[in-house]
């Protein structure tokens, strides 16, 4: 994996320096314009800097309540998703990872089956059942259709963490007298934690800002933040509001992607997905 | 007083392969036998079966007369140092000592005594703080010695657990672990595939291959002895010459010495340090190679066939390249049917 650094004088690469160059612009301008906005009192036509800076609309944006519970309504939403993903899926990744069963590897591969159709369509014929279930615009009824999204990360990345940790050190563990259940409780947990660890937070970021399913499933009476953002967009005339919601949206995938840099450089991640 | 008993042990692989065939071993109290065999003889296997991490197929094992054979590892009081010293890395070198006890629930300060008594005896008191990873890899593999017996267990087991060192290292943590074997007077199940560790190691050697015994001896025994030419090939250097055998003469191309045998095929088998080179043109073999280790040579010989034969010498200056001599073995042993037939001693 690691080659070793080997330091070649090599002459400048301008095609890739460009390259480099026009794919920030394309994805960092946007996200420039979306934070001057969220930071903008008035900015009008032809002006290309806003005319005046300033917090007012973070100041009526926090004001609503309808903003408080969706932040409420998202964050209960998926620390529920996470905990009950993590309470189904680890026992599951556990027996992927060490077990030998009939039906495994294709049981192992349905869980891509999810995520190898277009998602709408699914969420639709789910929906459908929910109707009868009477689980469309319940709480409970946007936790099971975002579960169901969280089991291709919940699966593969601990299968993957579980394979990595060295049964010689489970063995040990026997060995000097540990049941099976404190084998994995002491040793083969706290092995593969930094990868659950990002696994759960992948899911838990996934589930913040799932809005099709939330939207399909929970409108109107679940409203989570990304749900929220969206109706601002399409129905508010400011635009700050949906600018200010969408900075608040930052926070929580810029601190997953600090954890996920771990898994992806472990290689854990990869090796989830059979490389 | 601990004694392993192994009877009849046979595991069945899926497939049908037999890792371990009726195997049968007494260790003694306070004995360490090594189980020496090259890789796939079903040694590793063995010892996994003692330890509770494979189950026999069929045959018994018993501590002390108690049957463990199917017992599960966590119960038995055995104990295992891996081959990768399989040390958990997320604990510091006190909290891998301290779990097997802690799971015993005995009092902290009684834990912390035993922990630093047991890091006193591999000589690595006061490392209780360190982090597993810091630790150098004969340290690493000190401490996995240390976590098996801060237990005392009644059999300790040593799979290959010097496999992953260098060889000065190797050399040095053997001595130290057959110290400590012997002070602590554990009954010990070692397995290896290093011939000089079990040579220097062990009371008894079990030699194996393909899952079942060739020989059980004393180190010297096997050595000087070897009851089958696999146990003769595998110990030490030996010279196997396959010939036949007429009229109290065995021959192999212009090689011939006399052997007291029934007429037949046979393998003769004569230790480098066995034969005696004479200088003679032509000669029954020539020098091919003469290598000097400063405190001995050794040489290639080629008989006109192309069978190769190896000697010791004192003096190889004496001897170059292409010279012809004549083989006067001290000592041989002759085999016929995987059994020994005749033997001489110098």
């Amino acid at each position: 994996m690691s080659a070793p650094s080997i330091k070649v004088s090599q002459p400048i690469d301008w095609t890739g320096i460009a390259f480099a160059v026009i794919l920030t612009l394309v994805i960092v301008f946007p996200l420039l314009v979306v934070g001057t906005w969220a930071f903008t009192n008035v900015w009008r036509f032809p002006s290309v800097i806003p005319q005046e800076f300033g917090l007012k609309f973070w100041y009526q944006t926090l004001a609503r309540a309808d903003v408080w519970s969706s932040i409420t309504m998202s964050l209960t939403l998926a620390t529920t998703v996470t905990v009950l993903s993590a309470i189904i899926c680890l026992p599951a990744a556990y027996a992927f990872a060490r077990l030998d069963f009939p039906g495994r590897d294709i049981l192992f591969f349905s869980f891509l089956a999810g995520h190898a159709f277009p998602k709408f369509g699914l969420l639709v014929a789910i929906a459908g059942i929910f109707l009868q279930l009477n689980l469309i615009g319940t709480f409970w009824g946007v936790v099971l259709i975002q579960l169901v999204g969280t089991l291709l990360f919940m699966i593969w990345i601990p299968v993957a963490a579980f394979q990595a940790v060295d049964r010689r050190m489970e063995e040990a563990a026997r060995d000097v007298g540990a049941s099976p259940l404190r084998v994995f409780w002491s040793i083969t947990l706290p092995q593969a934690g930094p990868t659950i660890a990002a696994a759960l937070l992948l899911s838990f970021v996934g589930t913040f800002y799932e809005t099709e399913g939330a939207w399909l499933i929970g409108a109107p009476q679940v409203r989570t933040l990304p749900v929220l953002m969206i109706s601002f967009i399409n129905n508010q005339p400011v635009i700050q509001y949906g600018a200010v919601l969408s900075v608040l949206l930052w926070v929580p995938s810029f601190i997953a992607l600090l954890f996920a840099r771990r898994v992806v450089n472990s290689g854990s991640f990869a090796k989830g997905f059979g490389a | 007083m601990s004694v392993l008993t192994i009877k009849d042990v046979t595991k069945l692989f899926p497939g049908g392969t037999k890792a371990v065939d009726s195997f049968s071993l007494e260790v003694a109290d306070g004995e360490l036998v090594c189980l020496l065999g090259p890789s796939g003889s079903g040694k590793s296997t063995l010892l996994r079966m003692v330890g509770g991490f494979e189950q026999p197929t069929s045959g018994l094992i018993t501590i002390d007369g108690q049957d463990i054979t199917h017992m599960p590892p966590e119960k038995r009081p055995t104990g295992m140092v891996f081959q990768s010293h399989a040390l958990w890395t997320h604990m510091d070198v006190f909290k891998n000592l301290a779990f097997g006890l802690k799971l015993r629930r005995l009092p902290a300060d009684e834990i912390k005594r035993r922990v630093e008594a047991v890091l006193e005896l591999v000589g690595l008191g006061g490392y209780g703080s360190r982090r597993v990873t810091q630790l150098s890899g004969g340290q690493q593999q000190r401490v996995a010695l240390a976590r098996s017996l801060v237990l005392e267990p009644k059999i300790l087991l040593l799979d290959e657990p010097f496999a992953s060192l260098d060889q000065h290292l190797r050399e040095r943590l053997r001595e130290e672990v057959r110290d400590i074997q012997q002070r602590v007077g554990i009954t010990t199940l070692f397995v290896t595939h290093g011939q000089d560790e079990a040579l220097s190691m062990a009371d008894r050697i079990v030699v194996m291959r393909d899952g079942r015994t060739e020989q059980i001896d004393r180190p010297d025994v096997v050595y000087r002895d070897p009851q089958t030419p696999f146990v003769a090939g595998f110990i030490g250097t030996m010279n196997l010459i396959e010939g036949t055998v007429s009229n109290g003469t065995f021959t192999r191309a212009s090689f011939s010495h006399p052997l007291a045998v029934a007429d037949g095929p046979a393998t003769l088998a004569i230790r480098p340090e066995a034969l005696d080179l004479v200088a003679a043109e032509p000669g029954a073999a020539k020098v091919h190679r003469v290598t000097d280790y400063g405190t001995h040579g050794l040489l290639d010989l080629n008989l006109p066939d192309g069978t190769r034969v190896k000697a010791m010498v004192d003096h190889p200056g004496q001897f170059k390249n292409g010279q012809g001599v004549n083989l006067a073995p001290r000592a041989v042993a002759a085999y016929r049917d995987n059994k020994q037939i005749f033997r001489s001693e110098a």
